[in-house]
């Protein structure tokens, strides 16, 4: 029985975490994820959980802790923001290119320098190509549902990568806001045992996990790993059709706001799609045909659905939380780029940098987008196709 | 436990050959005498940081381990075996394991001593039921011979050559052994190859069936990086504990103990003179710079025998 | 499942890989002849030896086997003929060119 209440982001992820019960959890603090492992510590000290929390000395060890528990043939998982991610940086492709399945909660934040506390993109952004799947979450419901998906996801025996469930620091992690629980039993019944094929703590075959290789084996070693990805949106369809039965809620590989009609849209990640479709309702009730789409897998990135989706859009804003400093526009911008010229598309399309740091993003400025891309269309010319949003000048 | 050298070598090898480490190396004599600690029927899992160890004992798809084997990275080999133990305490909490495991993570120096010193340090003050193995040679020998924070003073390294405004590395080595006893662990052995082995076979059984974190420091000559005859390893090591250069102690609950005194301790001369790395404080013109290796030598030495004086 | 390691050679087919690179089993590295890095080797005596087992530690490779006390021959197919055992041996049972 579906339950209400009223929970913050982190809060959610943390019960998620408390009704799927892993098997380990190492952890090491960073603002803004910290209530996760805070949450999950008052958990294991109550008797709620069996799970063996181990209270790392940075990042970089909560990672490589995971990883030798996931080896070892345990679920497990860690949880973490920022620069926490970007000292991991090396372990997220060891974890990859081992297939081995876990998890990490991504509570999303900027990267130094200079520090901030608050919510861009930067962080998983670096992590694009690590070989993780990458989900983001608008909201604390999405957060909490896509934590409840993470391991049948990660550990499907089509995919066995590693998998980050991204929500927005603060904005999503500390905003109180209603969201619907399932029943402990419930996420019990649909996430499952763990039973992994070959592990470490394997009494009938032991296993050497992590070898050198030679050029020889090196090239078909990454050829054979992205087997792997090109499974995840089959997957993640599957997952999430069983979802929709348990909870009603839907998930796809990404969720299209009124994009029926739309001549123009916008592609985006995160929290700022709830503001976007509150721009959107105030410009249909003038009559303008605008849409959203936004991203919910981001790795791998489901290039022709998402092209497929814009086929008949005029004109595209592509929204990034992150500066890639390539001169070309943002990571979000470039693949959905990418996506259009493979597919033909006639769109024209921008790329906007946006809310780093934490910087608000109202109403007005997805309207100011829409207006944006009327004008465009209306020039014939997308001039400047880099643009930020709301800096000052 | 009574030792018993004819049992302790008829147990079943648990590193198979057929890996790559060099003709000579110390390295696998430590990991195959550790081993040996363990107990016939006890299973184990094996934790290993980036080195020469690592790319010469699980060249893919040739493992020269008999038990289960991680390797995760150069930095992390404490905080990965501590992760593998984790797991094997919440299997075994949640009824899906009923064999018995132990933890041994074996590390170079520069695995331990440096880059991984705090995944190290994590994995022993949270006291995570392992054993972590340094197998010392004194350098970064996967690399080519660069010193690192083991290297004792003096020795010519690929980062410390000798030249005409260099003596060889400046520093001194770092005392790690002594750095792990001040986490209070349950648990400290520092030992090389001697005589029968005996020493470092009852070190290990002692660390991998303490409960809690141990660590073991076991010298472990590399003949390429300190130039010395191949075949003389036992010799090399023998100046090593007669010079009172590389002790042989234990720390056992916070007590520290001698388990060798020489009877008549060596000149430090007498380990330096077969190493090619100390060739030139052989020169008549660098007598001064042996003497403070002695003085060193024997300042350590003091210390160790104050330690170990305490009851 | 046991990883069946003469499937991958180096001209495997990545399908062939096994996944995440990992090797089922253990002690496969008997496979690869380590033995063919050096055509000097030591030579055992078996006469002078006492069985005193000295030789037996103090080998890198692995190369001398000890079964219920004893040693058995040398393991030819993997010595790398590094010479330690010779200088361990204190009764002559071990010999090889080049090492006094």
């Amino acid at each position: 029985m579906a339950k209400r209440e009223r929970l913050s982001g982190n809060e959610a992820v943390a019960i998620a975490l408390r009704q799927i019960n892993p098997d380990v959890f190492p952890a090491f603090p960073i603002t803004p994820s910290t209530e996760i492992p805070q949450y999950f510590a008052s958990f294991v000290a109550n008797g709620q959980v069996d799970t063996e929390f181990i209270t790392v000395e940075s990042e970089h060890s909560s990672m490589s802790a995971a990883i030798g528990a996931s080896a070892a043939g345990a679920r497990s998982l860690t949880a973490t923001s920022s620069c926490g991610l970007a000292y991991m940086w090396e372990e997220l492709y060891i974890a990859a290119s081992n297939r081995l399945p876990l998890a990490l909660a991504l509570v999303n934040r900027a990267l130094s320098g200079p520090i901030n506390i608050n919510c861009d993109h930067s962080d998983s952004m670096g992590a694009r190509d690590a070989g993780w799947i990458q989900i983001y979450a608008e909201n604390n419901q999405e957060a909490y549902d896509n934590m409840v998906q993470a391991f049948r996801i990660s550990e499907h025996k089509d995919v066995r990568l590693p998998i980050m469930i991204c929500q927005d620091g603060f904005i999503t992690s500390h905003a109180v806001e209603n969201i619907e629980l399932l029943d402990d039993a419930e996420v019990k019944g649909f996430v499952g045992e763990y039973e992994p094929e070959n592990y470490l703590l394997n009494p009938e075959c032991p296993m050497a996990v992590g070898p050198y290789s030679i050029t020889d084996f090196y090239f078909e070693a990454k050829r054979a790993q992205a087997e792997g990805t090109k499974n995840v949106e089959k997957v993640i369809l599957d997952i999430a059709k069983e979802f929709a039965e348990l909870s009603g809620r839907e998930y796809g590989l990404f969720e299209s706001y009124r994009m029926e009609d739309a001549e123009r849209a916008v592609v985006i990640i995160g929290s700022a799609a709830g503001t976007t479709k509150d721009a959107i309702d105030r410009l249909r009730e003038k009559g303008e045909k605008v849409g959203l789409l936004k991203i919910r897998l981001y790795r791998p990135f489901p290039a022709e659905a998402i092209a497929a989706e814009l086929k008949n859009v005029k004109a595209v804003a592509i929204m990034d939380r992150a500066e890639g400093y390539s001169n070309n526009g943002g990571p979000l911008g470039a693949d959905v780029m990418a996506a259009l010229f493979r597919a033909r598309s006639q769109a024209f399309a921008v790329n906007y940098i946006y809310g780093l740091g934490g910087r608000d993003v109202r109403v007005e400025d997805m309207i100011g987008i829409y207006d944006a891309l009327a004008q465009i269309i209306e020039d014939g010319d997308a001039g400047e196709t880099y643009r930020y949003l709301g800096i000052r000048e | 436990m009574a030792y018993n050298f004819k049992e302790t070598m008829s147990k079943p090898e648990r590193l198979a050959p057929g890996h790559r480490m060099c003709a000579g190396c110390g390295g696998t004599i430590a990991v195959r005498n550790v081993l040996r600690g363990l107990h016939e029927g006890d299973k184990a899992v094996i934790g290993n940081a980036t080195g020469c160890l690592e790319v010469s004992t699980f060249t893919y798809p040739y493992t020269a381990w008999e038990d289960s084997y991680i390797h995760n990275a150069f930095e992390n080999a404490g905080a990965t075996m501590g992760g593998v133990e984790g797991a094997y305490k919440a299997l075994k909490r949640k009824g899906k394991l009923d064999e018995t495991y132990k933890f041994i993570t074996f590390g170079g120096d520069g695995g331990t001593y440096d880059i991984g010193f705090q995944s190290l340090s994590g994995a022993m003050e949270r006291n995570h039921d392992m054993v972590y193995v340094c197998y010392d040679n004194g350098a970064y020998m996967n690399t080519g011979i660069q010193r690192s924070s083991a290297t004792p003073m003096f020795a010519d390294t690929t980062t410390t050559p000798v030249g005409t405004e260099s003596n060889g590395k400046p520093q001194n080595r770092k005392d790690l052994a002594a750095i792990i006893a001040a986490h209070d662990v349950p648990y400290v052995g520092q030992t090389t190859f001697f005589k029968n082995f005996k020493d470092l076979h009852i070190k290990a059984e002692k660390a991998i069936y303490t409960p809690g974190a141990a660590f073991l420091n076991i010298m472990a000559p590399c003949p390429r990086g300190w130039r010395y005859n191949t075949p003389d390893i036992m010799e090399i090591c023998r100046l090593g504990v007669e010079t009172c250069y590389w002790p042989l102690f234990e720390v056992v609950e916070g007590k520290w103990i001698l388990n060798y005194e020489p009877k008549k301790k060596l000149p430090i001369e007498e380990f330096l003179k077969p190493q090619g790395r100390f060739k030139h404080l052989f020169k008549k013109e660098n007598e001064y710079l042996i003497e403070a290796f002695q003085k060193e030598v024997d300042r350590r030495w003091e210390e160790l025998q104050f330690r170990c004086s305490r009851q | 499942m046991k990883t069946d390691i003469t499937k991958l050679g180096v001209k495997a087919s990545w399908r062939d890989l096994t996944e995440g690179m990992i090797v089922a089993g253990a002690g496969t590295s008997k496979d690869f002849k380590t033995g063919e890095w050096s055509a000097v080797k030591p030579e055992f005596i078996e006469e002078n030896c006492k069985q005193c087992l000295f030789c037996a530690p103090v080998c890198p490779d692995s190369c001398i086997p000890v079964v219920d006390g004893k040693r058995g021959a040398f393991d030819y197919d993997h010595c790398k003929g590094c010479g330690i055992c010779v200088k361990a041996c204190p009764f002559d049972a071990i010999t090889m060119e080049g090492v006094k």
